[in-house]
């Protein structure tokens, strides 16, 4: 027989199966990218060109002005400096807020792990038990301790709440990823004289790369979306970006300059995204190392 | 002196007790292998030496000294394990250096151990390596070379070949046979491998439930063990044991089914009298065949039910008297499936075991 199986076997270049496939991922991803275009579209067009309404088209006259005036010059409620401020607090706000709550959360997660004493288990249950308990039943007596500790209306009450809301997922994931790591290497480095901080610093953290960049990632954007905490805790000159975003949106003095809101979002939503961007590769590795063993 | 003392150990892990009453004495310069499968407590019991668990009950003596409650790096010792532990971040100098930076020793004392141990292991040009760019063999080393700048008075190691191929698990055998010869520091060695355990030990120490089960150099425990348990684990292919009574009404001899075996040479344990059911264990190396089975003062014709060529030798299951019986013969020999074949052996050469304690007798 001359045409009997041998080598690798020939496939087709386009089966039924693939083009399935490849027709939902395409539908998926104009459902998704759409509202991204029509954004994009919006904020550089003039307000003249938004009135006619065609929505979909591109600007016949591209104008930075829209985002111009959103970062510099848009009204917030009754201050007219635009995003900057909002986003140079958010920036105060998320800077200390994950290099406090990783700090803490990797620390518990280690301690959990390889130094377990009387009651750590129920510890770490009563830790994740807390990432079930909706945010909003915690808010005022949050305020209350705040108010106690003489921080409230400042962005150390931001800080400190967020620290707090961090801890469970935190420690849940930087737990799972040191119990995946081998036992023996904590013995190894006791065994070599190394103590608590020794082992964490110079054995610990230096594998554990991957899971740092995966809850960095976790708690810039967490903490970068927030509005609650903010507009709670904050206080008026500490509002952090998303909550002078919708100040802009939501309060309408004369027209309603939807090329300016639409820049303003993107603005907002711009560090998230970047974060997205330049680092999605650690952050699927960094999961899927963490959840392997728990 | 007594390089280790262990008195009255016990570890338990909430209800369960994984080691109990358990008394070691090991002295200078000893290799002693703890042998036992898996969950019999062996590395448990390296852990214990080594600090790393804490004992429920007892005391440990390093050099002496009673260390129970010491932490691992005052207890001199340096361990090396299974999954060779290096850490993976620092070079492979880095890793032999960790421990002696830890312990604040001077920059010209790290560099010369550091070249000591390098040179003893061969591992000089790899100083500058990270551990995933050292094969499994080279890990290991530095791993053993890590415990060896510790300058330890004792080694503990945690079943440090497993992890490698059967050809380099050889080699490295020999290698740390050597390393004892030239260090004659105090060695504890824990294998489920019962030929590292025969080729390295001075004693061997078989482990079950917790229980040492019996400890003697390898040759007692190859031709006198102390139980059926020991008898059974010790040797490869396992020896053979045939259910039957021993008895000692007159000329001591032992019934299996129709035939009898007569026990003279048999060195006795025990002083019974009467009949006693019991086992009769030989080994499958001590089992004769052709011309020499009929010389020897037992003997039985068999058919050949299976047999498995392994080169040297082919391994050959038959029955006697309906009971499992398998022995070794010379791997040129030709056989087929259904051979009768006259075998022999000596009975000097056997171990009997009571029925029921399962002692030997």
């Amino acid at each position: 027989m001359k045409n009997e199986p041998k080598g690798p076997r020939p496939r087709k270049a386009f089966s039924p199966g693939r083009i399935m496939l490849y027709s939902i991922l395409v539908v998926a991803a104009i459902y998704y990218a759409l509202p991204l275009y029509i954004m994009i579209v919006t904020s550089l067009k003039g307000m003249p060109e938004i009135r006619m309404g065609n929505i979909f088209a591109p600007p016949v006259e591209v104008t930075f002005a829209p985002w111009v005036k959103a970062w510099d010059s848009a009204c917030t409620g009754l201050y007219c400096e635009g995003l900057k401020v909002g986003f140079w607090n958010s920036v105060k706000i998320t800077v200390p807020s994950v290099i406090v709550s990783i700090a803490v959360a990797s620390v518990n997660g280690y301690a959990l792990v390889n130094w377990k004493f009387k009651g750590s288990e129920f510890f770490f249950a009563v830790l994740i038990f807390g990432s079930f308990i909706p945010y909003q039943v915690m808010l005022y007596p949050l305020v209350i301790i705040t108010r106690e500790l003489g921080i409230f209306g400042s962005l150390w009450a931001v800080i400190f709440v967020h620290t707090i809301f961090g801890m469970p997922l935190l420690t849940l994931i930087f737990r799972n990823y040191f119990a995946a790591l081998p036992e023996e290497l904590f013995k190894a480095a006791r065994v070599d004289g190394a103590g608590f901080w020794g082992i964490y610093w110079k054995v610990l953290v230096p594998m554990a790369t991957p899971i740092f960049v995966v809850a960095v990632i976790l708690q810039v954007t967490g903490i970068w979306n927030d509005f609650l905490f903010g507009i709670v805790f904050a206080g008026q000159p500490n509002f952090p970006m998303t909550v002078q975003l919708n100040n802009i949106v939501n309060t309408t003095q004369g027209i309603k300059e939807y090329n300016v809101n639409m820049a303003a979002t993107m603005l907002t939503a711009m560090v998230p995204l970047v974060i997205y961007f330049v680092s999605g590769r650690f952050f699927v590795r960094g999961i899927a190392a963490g959840a392997v063993k728990g | 002196m007594n390089s280790i003392e262990i008195r009255d150990l016990v570890l338990r892990f909430g209800k369960t007790t994984v080691l109990q009453d358990l008394d070691l004495d090991i002295e200078q310069g000893e290799f002693l292998v703890l042998l036992g499968s898996s969950g019999c407590g062996k590395s448990t019991l390296l852990n214990c030496i080594a600090g790393l668990l804490e004992v429920s009950e007892g005391q440990i003596f390093i050099n002496g000294r009673n260390v129970t409650w010491e932490e691992p790096k005052d207890r001199g010792i340096g361990m090396v394990f299974q999954s060779y532990a290096l850490y993976p971040q620092m070079t492979v100098k880095g890793n032999l250096s960790f421990g002696l930076k830890n312990a604040g020793a001077s920059k010209e004392e790290i560099e010369k151990r550091i070249k000591n141990a390098s040179q003893m292991l061969q591992i000089e040009n790899l100083l500058q390596r990270k551990p995933a760019e050292l094969s499994g063999g080279q890990r290991q080393r530095v791993a053993i070379g890590r415990a060896l700048v510790r300058d330890a008075d004792v080694f503990l190691f945690d079943e440090p070949l497993s992890n490698l191929d059967a050809k380099l698990r050889t080699e490295l055998r020999v290698e740390l046979k050597q390393l004892h010869k030239r260090l004659q520091n105090t060695m504890i060695y824990v294998t489920h491998d019962q030929i590292e355990a025969m080729t390295l030990a001075d004693r061997i120490a078989i482990m079950k439930n917790g229980f040492i089960q019996q400890l003697d150099s390898p040759a007692t425990i190859y031709n006198r063990p102390k139980n059926k348990f020991v008898a059974g684990f010790i040797g490869s292919p396992a020896m053979n044991f045939l259910e039957g009574t021993l008895d000692c009404t007159g000329e001591p001899h032992f019934v299996v089914g129709e035939a009898k075996i007569p026990l003279a040479g048999y060195e006795f344990s025990q002083n019974l009298e009467g009949k006693t059911q019991s086992s009769f264990g030989i080994r499958p190396e001590h089992i004769v065949y052709g011309e020499e089975a009929q010389k020897a003062p037992f003997n039985a014709k068999v058919t050949v039910d299976v047999f498995e060529p392994m080169g040297s030798d082919t391994q050959v299951w038959a029955h006697v008297e309906g009971q499992n019986f398998r022995f070794r013969i010379d791997g040129r020999d030709k056989i087929a499936n259904g051979d009768e074949m006259l075998i022999g052996f000596d009975p000097a050469c056997a171990s009997i075991f009571h029925g029921e304690t399962e002692e030997r007798i």
